[in-house]
């Protein structure tokens, strides 16, 4: 018995240091989650009495053809923040890593937009991105003969312009994490690729690129996830237009709880989530089996 | 040394806390308002938008202050608060409204149903006024039971808000507004090549879409339901003049601009910088375009809506609710609808009331003697604008053609049924014609209806 209440002391002090994070954790997160999958078999706004509908919701949320336009413009934002925002972080830290002098001023400019709070660099880039000719950005493409672009108000130049600011305001965060990982590859190793004839772009693809390799496909999935999740963008400078263009299927969630005026639908807000959720956890899945043995 | 038994042991203790903070956070339910305990009615109550200057936040605080000198057993508190479709659903399920709030007239009945807001038909009733009421404009605040709900406010009628700089820089008269839609394009024209500003534009975002296309379809002679709410008439020929009409402006004539994604506050905000010539708007915008916006007052002009010829044409009218939250006990409820009555119906009624209010608000510089329609009786309303004419300090004379020619306009109210809803259909069928060049504006009116009468249907 006593042996036991030893282990129990033991075991107290360990209690007592996790259980502010795990008051914390079950109100704020782990609440919230059972919440919403008990909301998503209900027909709720909150103000009348809830009633239980079972899988209504999730059927009713696969029929909505609004469904699919989200689902393949939020696949068209994570594609291109792929191709844009993917890259420059890397190209950025790698450009940075040579510097020898005014590092840290560097990556104190990288770093800035990531500083501003996202509603101000939103509000401030939908300024710049005003599709008259005098417009600042159609402003500066003119003094090169660029004729005026449309920007937010075309359909197709919607989704690029958002993915630009967002590329804009995370790669400062990212850069920081790569300039970590490139500091700790070994100098020898750039010696050694120079005394055997590479030039630079090829002392980065096979002495660089593997070193970072581990971190690469950290923040990939990353940022698959993040962008799979993208509200603010989408939100702040085009509220889903021009017509529905820029409709995510974060922005739908949050359309199906808030956009009717008389009480929404969080029944139907949930169960879109809870699918997103499962969705992203089982591409996660799938994503480190694959790349398993890419990152030992 | 960790040993089998001692992880177990955490692990349990983990499962443990993770349940009891999930029973205590079920117990946990919203705290009802203490009520207070010193023997008065407290009551919070919409006081200012976000944004709004200095002067219209004392003048609110003022009236408060005045009101309470003569109901000493009420306490009012006026708060920032604005009417905004995405947060008023959420603040009424997490119980965040004030006691006393207004609604559009379009979500009053949808609320009435759903018992959000209270029937304070005994307190209205107990108005001096009550039986005096224009019906049409009483009906808008009843719900479809036949009960009160609130005190019909801010009656507007839309009209045509012009630039007059810009039209004097295109070789305009700025005291000629277009009295034709013929007249509109071609004057958009003129401004949009003589000043490279948009000459017309009008809102497509956030419900205002359809708000807009409403209006233009009223203005035309067209309808967008049935009487009842009952059947979707979308599909009509007016709708299709009026899209028509955007898109050859869009891009034959090229004059509304390059931005089209506008709401309620940007185009505000837009034509208050000089940007556009003429848009489409309530008649009471003028207020938030001095306080909200900083409009240079000689600049702004004021039309009567063009109509077309045909006898059912009409400009689209509304109006706020003032509403008490169901959540609110009697007492609150009697408290809040005194308050609506001194702070925002008398002075629709009473010329004393008028003069009183308009000293208030010229302390404070806001803008007094914006136009608005006759709550009562045409008489009535009479009254009180003679009464409150000395204090005018908007310029009316750059409102005339509103002023003037808006009592021989027929009054039509907003769509009956799921207004909000059928406007958000009606947003995306305007944003793909000024987006799209090539939109096929037959299918998209032959959509939008089918999807209207699938939401009446329901």
């Amino acid at each position: 018995m006593s042996a036991f209440l030893a282990r129990v002391r033991g075991s107290g002090a360990t209690i007592a240091f996790l259980l502010p994070m795990l008051l914390i954790f079950g109100l704020f997160s782990w609440w919230p989650i059972v919440r919403s999958v008990v909301m998503s078999m209900q027909q709720t706004n909150l103000v009348t009495p809830a009633e239980f509908v079972g899988l209504d919701n999730f059927r009713e949320v696969l029929a909505d053809p609004l469904l699919t336009t989200a689902v393949q413009n939020t696949v068209w934002f994570a594609v291109l923040a792929l191709v844009i925002g993917y890259p420059v972080p890397l190209m950025l830290a790698v450009v940075m890593s040579d510097v020898r002098r005014a590092r840290g001023l560097y990556s104190m400019l990288a770093y800035l937009p990531v500083v501003i709070p996202p509603a101000v660099a939103v509000l401030l880039w939908r300024f710049f991105y005003d599709a008259e000719e005098t417009g600042v950005f159609n402003t500066i493409l003119g003094w090169f003969g660029l004729g005026p672009v449309p920007w937010l108000e075309d359909p197709s130049w919607a989704m690029p312009s958002l993915v630009i600011e967002a590329t804009w305001a995370a790669a400062g965060g990212t850069v920081i994490i790569y300039l970590a990982a490139l500091v700790s590859v070994p100098p020898e190793l750039y010696d050694a690729a120079e005394v055997d004839g590479a030039g630079i772009l090829r002392k980065v693809w096979h002495v660089t690129l593997p070193h970072l390799r581990g971190i690469m496909l950290i923040t990939l999935i990353l940022q698959i996830i993040g962008t799979a999740q993208v509200f603010l963008e989408p939100y702040l400078f085009t509220d889903g237009g021009p017509d529905n263009a820029t409709l995510t299927v974060l922005l739908l969630v949050y359309n199906y709880a808030f956009a009717n005026t008389t009480g929404g639908d969080y029944g139907k807000a949930t169960a879109l989530s809870l699918m997103l959720a499962a969705a992203l956890a089982l591409l996660s899945m799938v994503y480190f089996r694959l790349t398993r043995r890419w990152s030992e | 040394m960790r040993n089998h038994r001692q992880r177990r042991l955490t692990a349990l203790a983990t499962i443990a806390s993770l349940a009891t903070v999930s029973l205590l956070a079920t117990a946990c339910g919203s705290d009802d308002k203490d009520s207070e305990s010193d023997g008065k009615v407290h009551i919070t109550v919409e006081g200012w938008r976000p944004g709004d200057e200095q002067g219209t936040i004392d003048a609110v605080n003022k009236q408060a202050e005045a009101f309470m000198k003569d109901n000493p057993d009420i306490v009012v508190k006026p708060i920032e608060w604005e009417w905004n479709a995405e947060t008023f659903s959420t603040q009424l399920a997490g119980n965040q409204l004030p006691t006393t709030f207004r609604v559009p007239f379009t979500d009053t009945k949808g609320l009435a149903e759903r018992q959000q807001i209270a029937d304070v038909t005994e307190y209205v009733n107990a108005l001096p006024y009550a039986e005096d009421f224009n019906p049409s404009v009483l009906a808008a605040a009843q719900g479809t039971d036949g009960k009160i709900y609130g005190l019909p406010t801010d009656v507007y009628g839309v009209g045509l808000h012009y630039n007059r700089d810009l039209f004097e820089q295109a070789g305009l008269d700025p005291d000629q507004p277009p009295t034709t839609w013929d007249e509109v394009r071609q004057d958009a024209d003129k401004i949009a090549e003589a000043t490279g500003k948009a000459g017309y534009v009008q809102m497509s975002a956030n419900n205002t879409g359809g708000w807009m296309l409403t209006t233009l379809t009223y203005a035309l002679g067209g309808r967008m339901e049935s009487e009842d709410g009952a059947t979707a008439s979308i599909d009509n020929d007016a709708t299709r003049e009026g899209l028509q009409l955007l898109h050859d402006m869009k891009w034959d004539d090229e004059s509304m601009g390059k931005n089209t994604n506008f709401e309620w506050g940007t185009i505000n905000e837009a034509f208050a910088a000089g940007k556009i010539g003429m848009y489409m708007s309530g008649s009471d915008v003028y207020n938030a375009l001095v306080t909200t916006n900083q409009i240079d007052p000689d600049s702004y002009g004021l039309a009567a809506l063009p109509l077309a010829e045909s006898g059912d044409a009409g400009i689209l009218g509304g109006g706020s609710v003032a509403a008490v939250s169901a959540k609110a006990s009697a007492e609150e409820q009697e408290a809040a609808v005194k308050w609506n009555d001194f702070y925002r119906e008398r002075k629709n009624y009473d010329p004393d009331a008028a003069v009183a209010d308009a000293k208030v608000l010229a302390e404070t510089d806001q803008p007094i003697g914006t136009p608005t329609l006759p709550i009562f009786d045409e008489e009535t309303w009479q009254k009180v604008e003679d009464a409150k004419a000395e204090y005018v300090n908007v310029p009316r004379d750059q409102m005339t053609s509103f002023t003037e020619g808006v009592f021989e306009q027929t009054l039509i109210p907003e769509p009956a049924s799921h207004t909000q809803e059928v406007y958000g259909i009606l947003d995306s069928i305007v944003q793909k014609v000024l987006t799209d060049e090539g939109a096929d504006i037959d299918a998209l009116l032959a959509d939008g209806n089918d999807q209207v009468q699938a939401l009446l249907g329901s």
